[in-house]
């Protein structure tokens, strides 16, 4: 469950640079990144946080349908996400809230879908090419990898012009590489040398079953299979999940092909609000990972680094303005009009959805006191 | 000031009720927006519920302990002078599935929203021409046993669903007899420790009651040992197997061991000779003594002779553990003590646990014989009807014997007809001559 010898990391759980053979290829990335991206990473990991720990809240409260926390993946998640160009497209799974947000979603299509309002209904490309969440488990791979090829027929990458050339980054869970999908589209990734950077967290678990369970070998060694290079990373250091993507991204960009990238983190709490994690994990296990944490040793590093009290109370402050803006929005949510199951069947009208309105309408009205 | 109800969210996926477990306010208590309120238990999970205001709680609407439908307001909370964080009107819409199964005391607008509860809104609802009578009025809380601690589950490996039924069934798991993978606590098992718990119950006359029908909602307890107990009668096919005997040489023997100083102060009775002929006939057949699994059998090549014994709480099923390892003697002096501990209402549950095969001496009640059902998890139970003089023929003449029958129910996936007849011609034979014992 733990790091290995293979696991890249970039920054220790103290917060200190790791500075080896190991990490030489990747520590100019974050030598090129500025105060302010280096703050944005802090920022961004607290406030999703925060949000997420309240969306869990509304479902408890009955607002939402179900949650699906994002809580200990924050670095492998911003680090990602960062390392995106505004070009790459991103294929989330079902968790990557924050990176959502980096992408310009306002975080209440997220709460509006896990209410049951919408379907998830975002325009990626309204949204800086963030793609929609797949529930379906591993599709996203597949959706991913067409997307690559088609970018290579449109000639948009590999032209050598890195600010216009494309890549795919897509996210999945430990659970998915147990998909046949996610085989399927290591298959075609590597056949068509896809501009594509498949970026696995495996955060230990697939709802209660334990990767252990579901691959004998480390997850990172399986694209080798596929001809595919894997690298694993501390996936709750922020600092290696951006520069290690972003090198893979540029590869991608380059005409290189595609890469895997393993983010070893831990999914603190549940699989979904479903669950109850306390039944299958043991405390030990949530002790290793919570002295991993990926905020904790952030704070740690951006201090050493002279960062005063001042910048944390004012993250600490957006992060309770967002919550707190979220819930009073989730709470003016209203519902979906019934008419709307079938309004959106056909795009004209249709005499079977006239008529099946009118039945349930009918049928509303026979109840006393009328529709409820 | 404002007051504002919390409804009980349906907090997993299609959870239509949940128990209250245990409170973590109490009236009077100031609390702040997400303070955990309560703990609750679906039949998913234990949940912790944040509470949707800041204020100072009212009044606990449901007691510890009792099990309500998702929509029903829980906890009254008065907001202090700012605006209720309650969603107001426009939220209507997706609360209109939760408001159908809410009680009609509710007052605030429920905003909940989740799978699964519709349907049953709708059957709630009254038709515009139906009579007032046909109101079934609103849900009624159903009061529960005694929940398990939640700090004392953890230590027991058992699904959410069979902690439920466990909780259903009024089984606390700690005492039940786990048979699955790393000692994971299976249906079966719990539905085994309940039914030795209350298979039969002695019967007290009450008075006729004074409505000429009652209705019983078949929900809840009800519904899970029905639905327990069909899966049980279609899950094991019973064959049983009768047969009369002349046991008057056991009553002889019996006799004889009453007036022998060996057996001073010890208790005989025909049945300490059948229970010995049960395990020297298991011996010679040994699969009548064994577990079906659906992988495989499991032959128990040990006996733990369970006794069907009346107790003031029911009929249990205490076992002589090891009971081919026992002289007779031993054998009397363990059934005795199985009895007293029993009939004291002091037997433990281990006690209960790991029976591979059983005797019910319905005898003891007069009866000359019955189709015993078979203690789950094992394969076969023999029933000893009552020893009367009875006419029996004896060499072409009709004598005064003491007569018997000897039932025994097997489960057919495993015993069949041949090996059935040949355990209790077995029985038979020691009944009528004991000294085949000494085999």
């Amino acid at each position: 469950m733990s790091y290995t010898a293979a696991t890249v990391q970039l920054l220790t759980t103290e917060g200190t640079l790791v500075t080896s053979d190991a990490t030489a290829e990747y520590l100019p990335y974050i030598e090129k990144l500025s105060d302010d991206q280096l703050r944005d990473f802090h920022r961004q990991m607290v406030v999703i946080r925060r949000f997420d720990l309240d969306a869990a809240n509304l479902q408890r409260q009955g607002q939402l349908a179900m949650w699906i926390p994002s809580l200990g993946q924050e670095a492998a998640q911003v680090g990602s996400g960062f390392a995106a160009k505004p070009q790459d497209h991103i294929f989330p799974s079902y968790r990557e809230h924050v990176i959502a947000r980096i992408r310009g979603v306002d975080l209440m299509r997220i709460i509006e879908m896990l209410r049951g309002l919408s379907h998830g209904g975002w325009d990626p490309k309204e949204h800086n090419n963030f793609h929609l969440y797949t529930l379906v488990l591993g599709s996203q791979t597949l959706h991913a990898t067409g997307y690559a090829m088609g970018v290579q027929l449109d000639g948009a990458t590999a032209t050598g012009n890195p600010d216009t050339d494309e890549a795919v980054i897509v996210y999945f869970g430990d659970g998915s590489t147990s998909q046949g999908d996610v085989s399927e589209s290591l298959v075609f990734a590597a056949s068509y040398q896809t501009p594509q950077v498949f970026f696995l967290q495996n955060n230990q678990w697939a709802i209660s079953v334990p990767v252990a369970r579901q691959s004998r070998t480390p997850l990172y060694l399986r694209p080798g299979g596929f001809g595919i290079p894997g690298v694993q990373i501390d996936g709750n250091d922020v600092l290696a999940s951006y520069a290690v993507t972003t090198a893979n991204l540029d590869t991608a960009r380059s005409g290189g092909g595609p890469g895997f990238i393993e983010a070893l983190t831990y999914r603190m709490g549940a699989h979904t609000t479903s669950d109850d994690p306390t039944k299958y994990r043991d405390a030990v296990e949530l002790e290793f990972w919570t002295k991993a944490d990926p905020i904790t040793r952030y704070e740690k590093f951006l201090r050493s680094r002279g960062e005063g009290d001042a910048f944390f109370a004012d993250v600490e402050a957006e992060a309770s303005d967002l919550t707190a803006d979220i819930r009073r929005r989730t709470l003016a949510l209203g519902g979906v009009p019934v008419s709307d199951m079938f309004d959106n069947v056909y795009s004209e009208p249709h005499p079977l959805m006239d008529a099946e309105r009118t039945w349930l309408e009918n049928y509303e009205a026979s109840f006393e006191g009328g529709p409820a | 000031m404002a007051s504002s109800d919390f409804s009980l969210p349906d907090v997993g996926e299609g959870l239509t009720e949940a128990e209250i477990v245990a409170w973590k306010v109490k009236p009077g208590d100031t609390v702040e927006m997400n303070q955990i309120l309560v703990e609750i238990e679906t039949a998913k999970s234990l949940v912790e519920l944040p509470s949707p205001f800041a204020g100072t709680v009212t009044a606990l609407l449901v007691e510890e302990g009792q099990t309500v439908e998702v929509g029903t307001a829980i906890i009254s909370v008065s907001s202090e002078g700012g605006v209720p964080t309650t969603p107001a009107e426009e939220a209507t819409q997706v609360a209109d599935a939760a408001a159908s199964v809410t009680a009609p005391e509710e007052k605030s607008g429920a905003v909940l929203v989740g799978y699964g509860i519709a349907g049953h809104g709708v059957s709630r609802r009254r038709g515009a021409n139906a009579a007032p009578a046909a109101n079934p009025g609103a849900p009624a809380a159903k009061p529960r046993p005694a929940s398990v601690p939640a700090a004392a589950a953890s230590a027991i490996i058992a699904k959410p669903p069979i902690r439920k039924l466990a909780k259903d069934l009024g089984v606390e798991l700690a005492d039940v007899l786990a048979t699955g993978l790393a000692g994971e606590i299976t249906r079966d098992d719990v539905v085994r420790q309940a039914s030795q718990a209350s298979v039969f119950r002695n019967i007290q006359t009450p008075e006729w009651g004074t409505e000429r029908e009652e209705r019983i909602p078949v929900k809840g307890v009800r519904k899970a040992i029905a639905s327990a107990m069909v899966q049980s009668a279609f899950t094991a096919p019973h064959v049983s197997v009768f047969v009369d005997i002349d046991a008057t040489r056991t009553m002889e023997f019996v006799k004889r061991l009453k007036n022998s100083t060996d057996f001073a102060g010890v208790r005989v009775s025909p049945l300490l000779i059948i229970a010995k002929a049960v395990i020297w006939a298991v011996r010679r057949n040994p699969t009548v003594n064994s577990t079906w699994t659906e992988k495989e059998i499991i032959v128990r090549h040990y006996v733990n002779l369970g006794i069907a014994a009346a107790t003031p709480r029911g009929l249990i099923v205490p076992n002589v553990k090891d009971a081919q390892e026992l002289s007779l003697l031993d054998l009397a002096k363990s059934l005795e003590q199985l009895t007293i501990t029993a009939r004291d209402g002091r037997t433990q549950p281990s006690e209960m646990a790991g029976g591979t095969v059983t005797i019910t001496n319905i005898g003891s009640y007069g009866m000359d014989t019955g189709t015993p059902i078979i203690n789950p998890g094992e394969a076969a139970i023999v029933a000893l009807g009552s020893i009367r003089q009875k006419p029996w023929v004896v060499d072409g003449q009709v004598l005064p014997r003491y007569v018997t029958t000897v039932g025994a129910s097997f489960d057919h996936r495993i015993v069949d007809g041949d090996v059935a007849s040949r355990f209790v011609a077995d029985l038979a034979s020691v009944l009528e001559e004991p000294a085949l014992l000494l085999d």
